[in-house]
């Protein structure tokens, strides 16, 4: 049984990069900066528009008798319940929290409106990967230049739209079932039908034309994730305008297509598209591309993935308006000054692919049945995921982890949250290190980090008085990189000298996502650099990229006499 | 004259008249008396052109104009062409100077009606020409006010309304700012790698937009200030067993001729007798005249007869009939090959068009041909005759719908028809052509006249 269950969560909590351009990251908690994709502008929006969901506004519909029903029972949660757990939406971290509860022996059911896998199986990084390992293989068959120092010979390299679309899209389905029959193996009940909070410790959920069905549970997780926030002004009609939603679908590979956001999302589809051969045009509301990242590995990636490609960039603009194409005119974006708001200039091109984050989808879920108000859509919480009221009051066996909540917009994020949330309810208090879950960006070469960014460190350092050490390795220096003829890269390493603590590692380069963990692993179990660095890599391997990083590392003398860090630390 | 386009000055726009009304504001004149200032615009000289440069004014400021004369020479995309007018007027500003580029539909010069008005035309194009969006912009208004009035007020207005309406289809959306450019994200960085400025490129992409192939092209032509000119550019610098990327120039070529595989072409050869050729080439060579020449004037003649052998396929689902007969003749040059065009070829007298084909192989070698001067050809000649190679085919450049072969002229023994052996000159030509637009017949037709020009080339020199 466990071994089943291995298997099929392995895949799905591969990265979520989907959900990382949050725009609430930023003010919320400044070691999320990181993962703020872009401008504050996206703060603005009031009224979330929902591009596409199976989630209907329920206030607008007629209750039925059952509801009105219940409802006068609001005030008193039942005695005896339906299941363990309740998770409403079956993304990846409601998969996670649904197959960790029944491990830990509870009953548990999941309330899917949709599709089982939410943004990132149906929309999200699964299907992007695979168009990511389609645009990988085109780049290298295309590289000449590369092709000729392996000494290969490859005639000119093609692909077939469609095919490479359904490629995507196989994957997709694929991985959805795998998620599904881990679920249904393990005896997790999926109810389909839109979830809606009716009461303490009480869950509706029907499907439109349907009776609704009212279940209870002694404890409830809302885990119903995020849709692309598209700013306004901006027409979106899936065409010749579009968001990632219709970009992974790639129904079309547009001549010149305008990128709108730089960040993880914007990032990984000029990749793709570049490499199926379309150029692309960044707009960038702050001053540089990449804002998310470390300043160095920003610097290297747009050296290495902007400039010698067919990319050109606008930054400090808004895209005020963009009209979709029509009447044989093209996509014409008006673009205006961030700071001076002026009118800055006009684009007139193929498409626009709007990157600018993504807003959670919380409309509909009923929180003011409980006295929740949403802030900016997130669904206010503690460090342990607990729901908070608009008194500030917890509100007692409900829970709220992934994009829902806005803490860290990124799938295996929202998995270790609803993993949190059940040792929690099991009796084991826990509370997530968010420092320890990294990120991905997987263009060619990929992009990761873990951890605080240098100037983010450096801020820390000011205000509590310690010191920062930078350690640097590059891949050139890498065996198994050059074999591969990728000698291109960078692992950076952001350290406390005093005592050996990891605070932050970035790696630009081959195979960048995989090589994190070991970084991310040390900083969840507090392991050191003193201790980690005695650590054996297999020879030739690109894991001795880190290898070195952790003994080019200068940790002082003082913090060598201590014995094997005892506790992790959990922030 | 059949190439002077019948556009030109399109009815004065509601913006200009209303504001010569308040203009005059006081006078208390009556309506009919309003001023008469009118606006020259840039036309659309063919359907794929989003702007024209002014090669030259041919009447200056304050000159006088009849009905039907030419003001103005206009480059598009394909050719210059001579602009006339279609009121009788006084050329009052020049808006846009020679060498200046306009987008279609935007104004180049103002016509007063009288010679009193010129000073007031001329203060409204120093406060219009920053204003180019609006009158672009009022275009729109102009054809629907302008429509309804053609049952009624009939004749003088319904022409240039049915042109306006082909213009507007024409503008370019990018060129409602004015002069901006459109060039892509990749044509852009090669412009700045390849020294190229984007002002002086056509652009063949959608809109009219400058894609990479654009600039790779024009920078074919402009000399790059990185590459001194070789002292001895025969020499075969090869070195056996290296592989040598292709120049711009190689590369623009290898992209060209993969494309040509798209078009379904078939090819069509014809003996022709050349003395009578010879023994006129002989005769006018010290006045200058090439053989080149020649062929190409001769080729010029029989395309004017046979109008679809010089039209070409741009989108799978049209002829498209070129109004100018430009010969573009295939040259090599140091690593590669260029195609200068010798423009209106039909039209322009031999030894005009001797002078012209000198100055352009000259600048082909100097790397200083500009983009007209090697991308407006509407037929190409090919000859490899000088080096003795009697017959070959060639390949058809992408944009064109034929191309012709031409090899040596060699003495041949003939058979006459009254049953005599004789020595003539023959020489074969060889045309590819586009199936989808040309067919055989037509090639067959297009051979025969073209022999009969050669074997009775009086026509040649006028």
């Amino acid at each position: 049984m466990h071994s089943i269950c291995f298997q099929a969560t392995g895949v799905p909590r591969s990265n979520y990069i989907f959900d990382s351009c949050s725009p609430a990251l930023a003010i919320s908690k400044p070691i999320n900066l990181r993962f703020c994709g872009l401008r504050k502008e996206a703060f603005g929006f009031s009224g979330l528009t929902h591009s596409s969901s199976g989630r209907v506004r329920f206030s607008s519909r007629g209750h039925s008798k059952k509801v009105s029903a219940s409802a006068e029972s609001n005030g008193s949660p039942p005695k005896s319940f339906d299941y363990d757990l309740i998770i409403i939406g079956a993304g990846v971290g409601g998969h996670g929290a649904a197959l960790h509860a029944v491990e830990k022996g509870l009953k548990t059911a999941i309330i899917e409106g949709d599709v089982v896998g939410g943004t990132c199986v149906n929309r999200g990084c699964v299907p992007s990967k695979a168009l990511l390992a389609v645009s990988g293989k085109m780049r290298e068959l295309q590289s000449e230049h590369h092709m000729k120092a392996l000494g290969l010979q490859v005639s000119a390299a093609g692909y077939d739209r469609q095919g490479v679309a359904d490629h995507a899209n196989n994957l997709a389905s694929k991985i959805r079932s795998n998620l599904t029959n881990s679920m249904k193996a393990l005896g997790v009940d999926i109810l389909t039908g839109v979830g809606t909070i009716v009461g303490p410790q009480k869950v509706k959920y029907g499907k439109v034309g349907f009776p609704d069905n009212i279940v209870t549970a002694k404890n409830i997780i809302i885990a119903t994730g995020s849709v692309p926030f598209v700013p306004k002004g901006i027409e979106v009609d899936g065409k010749t305008v579009i968001t990632s939603d219709h970009a992974l679908k790639l129904e079309s590979v547009p001549d010149w297509i305008a990128i709108v956001g730089s960040g993880y999302i914007g990032l990984e589809f000029s990749d793709v598209y570049t490499a199926l051969g379309s150029e692309v045009t960044f707009i960038e509301a702050l001053d540089q591309l990449m804002p998310g990242f470390d300043p160095e590995i920003g610097k290297l990636a747009q050296r290495v993935l902007i400039n010698p490609r067919k990319i050109d960039y606008h930054t400090g603009v808004f895209a005020t308006k963009i009209t979709p194409a029509k009447d044989g005119k093209p996509v014409i974006i008006e673009l205006i000054d961030a700071k001076t708001k002026e009118p800055k200039d006009t684009l007139e091109v193929d498409a626009a692919l709007i990157a600018t984050g993504r807003a959670p989808f919380t409309n509909g879920l009923g929180l003011e049945n409980v006295n929740v108000v949403t802030q900016r859509g997130f669904v206010p919480v503690d460090e342990r995921m607990r729901v908070i009221d608009t008194n500030g009051n917890l509100v007692p066996h409900l829970y709220c982890i992934g994009d829902a909540n806005g803490k860290m917009m990124l799938a295996h994020a929202a998995s270790a949250q609803g993993i949190s949330v059940v040792e929690q309810v099991t009796g084991r208090d826990h509370v997530l290190n968010h420092l320890s879950i990294p990120a991905a960006c997987f263009t060619h070469p990929e992009i990761s980090m873990v951890g605080l960014t240098e100037p983010q460190a450096r801020e820390k350092a000011q205000k509590e008085g310690f010191e920062v050490g930078v350690a640097k390795t590059s891949f050139k220096a890498n065996t198994k990189a050059l074999a591969e003829n990728e000698g291109e890269g960078l692992a950076k390493l952001i350290y406390r000298p005093d005592n050996g603590e990891i605070l932050g590692v970035h790696i630009f380069g081959l195979h960048a996502a995989d090589l994190i963990h070991e970084a991310s692993n040390a900083i969840a179990l507090g392991t050191r650099i003193q201790d980690i660095k005695f650590a054996v890599h297999a020879h030739p391997t690109l894991s001795e990229v880190l290898d070195e990083l952790f003994k080019s590392a200068k940790v002082k003398a003082a913090a060598l006499s201590h014995g094997p860090v005892s506790e992790p630390v959990a922030v | 004259m059949a190439n002077v386009l019948q556009t030109s000055f399109l009815p004065s726009t509601s913006s200009l008249r209303r504001r010569s009304i308040s203009g005059s504001k006081g006078k208390s004149q009556s309506l009919q008396v309003k001023a008469k200032i009118r606006e020259i615009f840039m036309p659309a000289l063919s359907s794929t052109m989003t702007e024209g440069k002014i090669v030259s004014w041919m009447k200056s400021e304050g000159d006088k104009l009849s009905k039907g004369e030419s003001v103005v020479v206009v480059e598009s995309d394909k050719a210059d062409m001579d602009v006339e007018s279609f009121h009788e007027g006084f050329l009052a500003a020049i808006m846009v100077e020679e060498g200046g580029v306009a987008p279609v539909g935007s104004a180049i010069a103002l016509l007063a009606e009288t010679e009193d008005e010129i000073a007031e035309a001329k203060a409204k194009s120093q406060s219009s020409s920053n204003s180019t969006p609006q009158v672009v912009e009022e275009k729109p208004k102009q054809i629907e006010e302008a429509a309804p009035d053609v049952p009624a007020a009939a004749a003088a207005p319904s022409v240039p309304v049915a042109k306006a309406v082909t213009l507007g289809s024409a503008v370019h959306p990018a060129s409602e700012g004015g002069k901006r450019i459109v060039a892509s994200p990749y044509a852009k960085k090669l412009a700045k790698e390849l020294k190229v400025d984007l002002g002086t490129v056509v652009g063949s992409g959608p809109l009219g937009r400058i894609v990479a192939k654009d600039v790779e092209a024009a920078a074919v032509a402009v000399p790059v200030a990185a590459s001194p000119a070789k002292p001895d550019p025969v020499a075969p610098g090869i070195e056996l067993g290296t592989v040598v990327p292709f120049t711009t120039m190689q590369g623009a070529v290898s992209r060209n001729m993969v494309e040509s595989l798209s078009v379904p072409t078939f090819r069509v050869g014809y003996t022709i007798t050349t003395n009578a050729l010879d023994a006129l080439y002989k005769k006018i060579k010290s006045k200058g005249v090439t053989m080149t020449a020649l062929l190409a004037k001769a080729t010029a003649l029989a395309l004017v007869q046979h109008p679809v052998v010089n039209s070409c396929c741009r989108d799978g689902n049209s002829f498209t009939y070129n109004s100018s007969i430009n010969i573009a003749v295939a040259v090599a040059i140091d690593g590669g090959l260029i195609t200068p065009v010798l423009q209106d070829a039909d039209k322009v007298d031999i030894y005009t068009l001797s002078r012209k084909w000198k100055e352009l192989v000259d600048k082909a070698r100097a790397k200083q041909l500009q983009p007209h001067e090697y991308n407006t050809g509407t037929f190409t000649l090919s000859n490899l005759g000088m080096f003795g190679v009697d017959r070959f085919d060639a390949i058809l450049p992408p944009g064109t719908g034929a191309i012709m072969a031409v090899g040596a002229s060699q003495p041949s023994v003939v058979a006459s028809m009254d049953g005599r052996i004789g020595m003539k000159n023959q020489m074969q030509v060889n045309v590819t052509a586009d199936h989808r637009v040309i067919y055989g017949a037509d090639l067959a037709a297009f051979l025969q006249t073209l022999a009969k020009i050669v074997e009775d080339p009086k026509d040649l020199t006028f």
